[in-house]
């Protein structure tokens, strides 16, 4: 019987097969919204908790993959929603470890906490639209709703950012 | 908004909120995962129970009280 169908039925070790293939491209795409290793070290295990408990509702000819990227997209938005407000964004995940001279480090704080007052609806779908430039397709996947929806997202986070650093002085 | 602004938007929320540079997990979750699914689900506080239980009781003593309150809901 095939992995995914084992999986489906509740089997532990499916289920452990299917963690150890998926548990590193589950947590490449959650650090990019949580931007920290141990959050998102967390978030993985909570993401194949939550996948385990649903195993019933898997369907073995589905993509695993894929329903597993949208629940860990779910529990990453979970997180930022209760702790957007209390974490800063660690810059030791950042590229390039050297912030950029072009921009005035009092303006990148700005740029970041305007950023991270966004809710975290938008957050998520600029982060990934804009920092990470992943796929609109993929994102909308991911977030389970249309590319069009996404595209609406990322609109009104560049559209509220740019409100928000207008009134601080900053102009984008 | 032109094409313009929003690329200029891109480039400095993308400097002043970097791309993840390591996507890369460094250590294996399994043992963590195992943790977590030894875990004993979630058990109910006894005062919630405490809490069911007073209406539960007022309405076995008074079980008049039941339409009045499904009138109210």
């Amino acid at each position: 019987m095939e992995v995914l169908e084992r999986f489906a039925q509740g089997d532990l070790e499916a289920f452990e097969a299917l963690f150890r293939q998926f548990q590193g491209q589950v947590y490449g795409w959650i650090v990019c919204i949580v931007r920290d290793r141990g959050i998102a070290e967390d978030l993985t295990v909570e993401t194949f908790w939550r996948i385990y408990r649903a195993h019933a509702r898997f369907h073995p000819e589905g993509n695993f993959g894929a329903w597993a990227r949208r629940i860990a997209t779910n529990a990453a938005l979970d997180h930022l929603k209760t702790a957007r407000r209390e974490v800063a964004l660690p810059d030791d995940l950042a590229a390039g470890a050297q912030p950029d001279p072009a921009v005035h480090r009092e303006t990148r704080e700005q740029i970041e906490r305007a950023f991270r007052e966004l809710s975290a609806r938008l957050q998520v779908a600029a982060t990934l639209a804009l920092v990470e430039e992943e796929s609109y397709e993929q994102i909308a996947e991911a977030l389970g709703i249309s590319v069009g929806a996404v595209k609406s997202r990322v609109f009104r986070a560049v559209r509220l950012l740019r409100g928000k650093l207008k009134g601080l002085g900053v102009e984008p | 908004m032109s094409e313009a602004n929003n690329e200029k938007m891109r480039e400095l929320l993308r400097r002043a909120v970097p791309p993840v540079a390591d996507r890369e997990l460094k250590r294996d979750l399994w043992p963590q995962m195992l943790r977590r699914l030894a875990e004993r689900p979630a058990r109910v506080p006894w005062f919630d129970w405490a809490l069911l239980a007073v209406p539960a009781i007022w309405f076995f003593f008074s079980p008049e009280a039941i339409p009045i309150l499904l009138y109210h809901l």
